[in-house]
């Protein structure tokens, strides 16, 4: 078995307190020796998990003081020896140890590559591997919690626990038709109907998770409507403030689109064409019911403002049935004034939560933030649910697999002879498989890992 | 051809008898018969060995061909231009197309066979078959120059020269049948075992196993109860193994096989006595089949089970011996007799013959390209038992390959491969190479992933157009089935826009067949879905219908009824082909891929799989293995593009 050594910054090439410099592979520690000087001793003789100070040359070249990790295989991220040298974190001091690094026996690994390795050593399955990407990409508490439960193979037991019972049908089929004196096939549709709601029962409840997943990880992509005055302005800024995180803007899709990300709590806004509530000069009647429609048809969230001093136009009267069946909430706003709308009296013809809020004075912010959490099931789901489905392709897989179950419903329905279920029970093992990687596809982990980024 | 080669530097010479063929065949069971045959169809002048010409194709076990998954092996080897069907067709007592309860993929023919006849028949055909010549003498040592086999010879000494060599040995070589604690070197059927050639082998780097395998008693059918047992008897219409068999000729009398059980007694014996097992008492080493298991196996091993089948099958129109089907044993003399006689009907039983269990040396068929040939000897090849298989049809199938590859190699043609998609012949030989296997490997029908695609049925439209480029199928043949696809696509394509309204005639057929009534036109094929309906139901409605022969009516239906079935599951053998299309080189160096485990390298250095699809079916080899050699194999073309490039 021969694997070369590879080397990468480990920590991203930008100006940061501490950089780290990971070798991984049966050289990583040798390669280490030759470029780290530690007062009186040398990297392979050292223990397993132990943390060593030295300095980091190039030939004769002193470069940087480190602290140097030494992890023997198995017991590290690759399942390799690896060796982690912390330096300082500039871009040039990294730039200069991965190049003695190189110098001294080690390769430049490839993006994705150590993650690769610990893919390839069985460490890790395909879903954990996705699940290392998924941290490093995670923006919220959301999306890093579903990605760390991932990683510690949530997913990948409740795949396994799923296959492991479909297995278990094909096995009885293939048994009964095999040996049809000691194994019969008597009651059994009954039998296997039963099973198969049981199994579309927990796929569906996975596929439900992967459309809240999405949504979460990727951040809900909310408009924000009303009449000219409502106050959307002020309720953006108002958020804005609110928020912990960086904003940033993210130039659109479309030029006059700006989309801004907004942290709250655990979860992401993303507001959609903000620039149209920045602008002054942009009456309803411009935007229009047509406008209102199309942005609700993009949104994840719908937050139509109300001026609760004012009464309600029959413009209003329009965007509110947009709102019918949609994800929204009504705010009414500048509680703060005298009111000539009910609460309880919106509430009940649109059927729609109503919550009462004053942007300008930044009261009932931390009701809306619970009302969004309940909306998608935040709360309580989203911290409990041991198994979030985040990964589109997982998604795919398990609605693949949904098709092929209920593919054999049919058949049950219709009365097919017993050994036609299989045909679909096999596909529907296979499609889980891939989420795994228990079943292979020719292309798939060459293109899971070239998607990752340099240095894991 | 004779010559007689003598030593000129001796007086007193002793003369050695030397004669040239194209192909030696070792053994004349249903591999050995196969594989003579084709060989010497194929033009090659072919000498073929058994220890006792009267007993060539011999069933030393269950008198019967065909059943779950072996009937489809049978069919195969009749479209591949095979002998086994057309010689059951002539010789059976009884037919029944099995498992008719179920879908057509397990549908399965079976013929109980007049042994002796059986026998008589090949041996017939064999002896009339041109270039093709018999030798009784018992060949004990492989001739082999530089990696490639030359001659073998016999316990005499006499030499044969030959191109090629394919060994059919059975379960002769150092054969031993026990029971209880008689044990004796022989055959089976107290025939002549093959002592000498196993060290021959050995001594050529070829590794061999131990396996066993049993046969039930046998006993005088005139003191045989039948009033105490179920009758069992043929279908009313038989319908023959050999495609090109005429039913019409074939419809007779046939006689009765009987149903009946063992129960608690009979249990209760075995169990008290399980200590004077061969099999329990560590006397026989050899792993059994688990899916062909002894009685005392079965009543371990289903100790909840009150009773089990036992067929009581005649073995032929020639004797009243009749065979004990299920109850296999190599259990003391005494208790056989004890346990046979506390099952009804057989109370009163004289046994003719004892169950015995029989250990024999065969090959590891890893060994083996799926070509049979030895990878590692050029020019020899092995099929059947002394591949570590059990049954009569899965050795036939091993023969017909080996014999039709042995002549292309002669001819140096490309190897006949069918894959898995292609043929349960495909199945078995793939994982007969591909697999590990710690037992006699029996045909199942759950081996074959793409069972619905390879159907007994339609075993013609897959292969006859093989057989013909072989060269053991006629042109006739050929353009007979050409012309039954051509009628079968017609008449699907008619039902498929022939449309039916509902009129008074349509809903009162459909309300005579419980079936829903029309609300707007259908089309035929649309109505033939319907599981209550099929393609003879329809003739009433349907008026254009012009006359096919049934069985293209059987595949119209088949087709239709299925279609959406049989599509997934082509969808599925296109995944499956582009695995078996991903090559590995035959040079590739497993040490050099990174991260392959030890095991998976030993493996795969051993199997050396011709693709990934097949390196993703050896034992030992994980879904992770193949990702590696995956991504290997991908860098690797990148690199040689790239270097191309520049």
């Amino acid at each position: 078995m021969k694997t070369d050594t590879i080397a990468a910054i480990a920590s991203g090439l930008t100006h940061a307190g501490i950089g780290i410099i990971r070798i991984s592979g049966p050289e990583a520690i040798a390669v280490a020796d030759r470029v780290v000087h530690i007062k009186g001793k040398k990297l392979q003789d050292v223990s397993t998990h132990t943390v060593n100070y030295g300095f980091v040359y190039d030939g004769e070249n002193k470069l940087d003081e480190a602290i140097i990790l030494v992890m023997r295989a198995p017991h590290s991220f690759t399942a390799e020896d690896t060796v982690e040298i912390q330096c300082h974190g500039g871009p040039w001091v990294m730039k200069c140890i991965l190049e003695s690094v190189v110098h001294h026996g080690a390769r430049l690994a490839e993006p994705g590559e150590f993650t690769r390795r610990a893919f390839l050593n069985g460490r890790i399955d395909l879903s954990q591997a996705e699940a290392v990407m998924g941290m490093i990409q995670a923006q919220n508490d959301y999306a890093r919690d579903a990605s760390l439960k991932q990683l510690q193979g949530n997913i990948s037991r409740k795949i396994r626990e799923l296959r492991e019972q479909l297995l278990h049908e094909m096995a009885y089929i293939e048994a009964a038709l095999d040996d049809p004196e000691h194994i019969s096939l008597e009651g059994y549709t009954e039998k296997i109907d039963e099973k198969l709601d049981n199994l579309l029962i927990q796929i569906q409840e996975l596929i439900r998770t992967a459309e809240n997943g999405k949504i979460l990880t990727e951040g809900i992509r909310t408009v924000i409507l009303g009449r000219p005055n409502a106050g959307k302005s002020s309720l953006l800024n108002r958020l804005l403030g609110e928020e912990r995180a960086i904003v940033t803007d993210i130039a659109g899709t479309t030029r006059d689109t700006l989309e801004e990300r907004i942290q709250l709590g655990g979860f992401t806004l993303r507001l959609i064409d903000t620039a149209g509530i920045h602008s002054t000069e942009n009456p309803i009647e411009k935007i229009g019911v047509e406008r209102a429609r199309e942005q609700a048809r993009q949104a994840d969230l719908l937050l139509y403002v109300v001026d609760s001093s004012q009464k309600l136009e029959k413009s209003d009267q329009e965007i509110l049935e947009l709102l019918q069946g949609r994800r929204s909430l009504i705010l009414l706003n500048k509680m703060d004034l005298p009111s000539v709308i009910e609460k309880e009296d919106l509430e009940k013809r649109t059927g729609q939560p109503v919550l009462s809020l004053s942007a300008r004075e930044g009261t009932g912010i931390d009701e809306l933030k619970t009302a969004i959490e309940n909306l998608f099931d935040l709360g309580e789901i989203g911290k409990n649910q041991q198994v979030t489905i985040t990964n589109m392709r997982h998604k795919e897989a398990l609605e693949e697999a949904e098709n092929s179950l209920l593919l054999v419903k049919q058949s049950v329905e219709a009365g097919m002879p017993e050994d036609l279920y299989t045909i679909d029970l096999m596909n529907a093992y296979e499609s889980l498989g891939r989420i795994v990687g228990e079943a292979v596809e020719d292309d798939l982990v060459d293109k899971i890992f070239r998607e990752f980024c340099m240095g894991k | 051809m004779i010559s007689v080669s003598d030593d000129p530097d001796k007086e007193n010479v002793s003369v050695k008898i030397e004669e040239y063929y194209d192909v030696v065949v070792i053994g004349a069971g249903h591999a050995g018969c196969e594989a003579a045959l084709a060989a010497a169809r194929l033009g090659m002048n072919t000498l073929l060995f058994t220890v006792s010409v009267d007993s060539i194709a011999l069933m030393p076990c269950n008198p019967n061909i065909g059943g779950t998954s072996k009937g489809h092996l049978v069919r195969e080897i009749d479209t591949l231009g095979g002998e086994m069907a057309k010689n059951i067709d002539k010789t059976f007592t009884q037919s029944k197309m099995l498992n008719q309860s179920k879908g057509p993929a397990v549908h399965s023919l079976r013929a109980q066979a007049d042994k002796q006849e059986y026998s008589r028949e090949m041996r017939k055909t064999l002896e009339n078959t041109e270039h093709l010549w018999i030798k009784q003498a018992e060949v004990a040592e492989i001739v082999e120059k530089e990696g490639r086999l030359t001659a073998v010879r016999t316990c005499s000494g006499a030499e044969y020269h030959c191109k090629a060599a394919i060994l059919c040995s059975g379960t002769y070589l150092k054969a031993r049948c026990v029971y209880g604690d008689v044990s004796q070197y022989t055959g089976p059927n107290g025939l002549q075992p093959a002592n000498h050639l196993s060290a021959s082998l050995l001594s050529h780097g070829i590794e061999l196993m131990r396996f066993k395998t049993g046969t039930p008693a046998r006993v005088d059918g005139r003191t045989v109860d039948t009033s105490k047992m179920e009758e069992q008897k043929g279908d009313e219409n038989i319908i023959p193994f050999s495609f090109t068999t005429d039913s019409e000729a074939i419809q007779k009398e046939q006689i009765s096989c009987w149903l009946t059980y063992t129960n608690e007694e009979t249990h209760r014996i075995i169990r008290d006595n399980l200590d004077r097992s061969p099999l329990y008492s560590g006397e026989i080493q050899g792993t059994g089949p688990r899916y062909c298991p002894s009685i005392e196996d079965k009543v371990v091993r289903f100790a909840d089970k009150k009773r089990h089948q036992l067929f009581i099958e005649p073995e032929g129109n020639y004797t009243h011996e009749m065979y004990i089907g299920g109850m296999s044993s190599s259990l003391p003399e005494d208790v056989q007799y004890a346990m046979i006689h506390t099952v009804p009907g057989l109370e009163q039983a004289q046994i003719v013959r004892n169950a015995y269990a029989i250990e024999y040396d065969c090959i590891n068929p890893n060994q083996l390209d799926a070509s049979l040939e030895f990878k590692n000897i050029s020019g020899f090849f092995s099929a059947g038992q002394s591949n570590g298989s059990s049954g009569y049809e899965e050795a036939a199938a091993q023969g017909l390959i080996a014999g039709i590859n042995a002549v292309r190699k002669i001819r140096g043609q490309e190897p006949l491969i069918l894959d898995r998609s292609q043929a349960y012949i495909g199945v078995l030989i793939d994982d007969l190479v591909t697999k590990e296997n710690h037992e006699p490997y029996r045909m199942m029908t759950s081996r074959a992933e793409y069972r619905l695609l390879l159907r007994q049925d339609n075993a013609d439209l897959r292969l006859t157009e093989i057989g013909y480029e072989v060269g053991l199928i006629s042109r006739d043949r050929v353009d007979y089935v050409r012309n039954k696809e051509k009628q079968i696509e017609q008449e699907k394509n008619r039902l498929e826009k022939a449309t039916v309204g509902g009129t008074d005639k349509i809903q009162d057929f459909l309300a005579r067949h419980q079936s829903t009534p029309l609300k707007s036109g259908v089309t035929l094929s649309e109505l033939l879905k319907r599981p209550e309906l099929d393609y003879w139901k329809l003739a009433e409605i349907d008026e254009a219908r012009p006359e096919y022969p049934y069985e293209v009516c059987e595949q119209v239906n088949i087709w239709i009824k299925y279609e959406g079935y049989i599509d997934r599951q082509k969808r599925q053998v296109t995944q499956f082909k582009k695995m078996e299309n991903k090559k590995i080189p035959v040079d590739l160096d497993y040490e050099k891929v990174n991260s392959l485990r030890l095991e998976a390298v030993q493996k795969l250095n051993q199997i050396r799989p011709l693709s990934i699809g097949q390196a993703s079916r050896i034992s030992g080899v994980s879904p992770a293995d193949i990702s590696v050699l995956l991504v290997y194999l991908e860098q690797r073309n990148r690199m040689k593009g790239g270097a191309e490039n520049e």
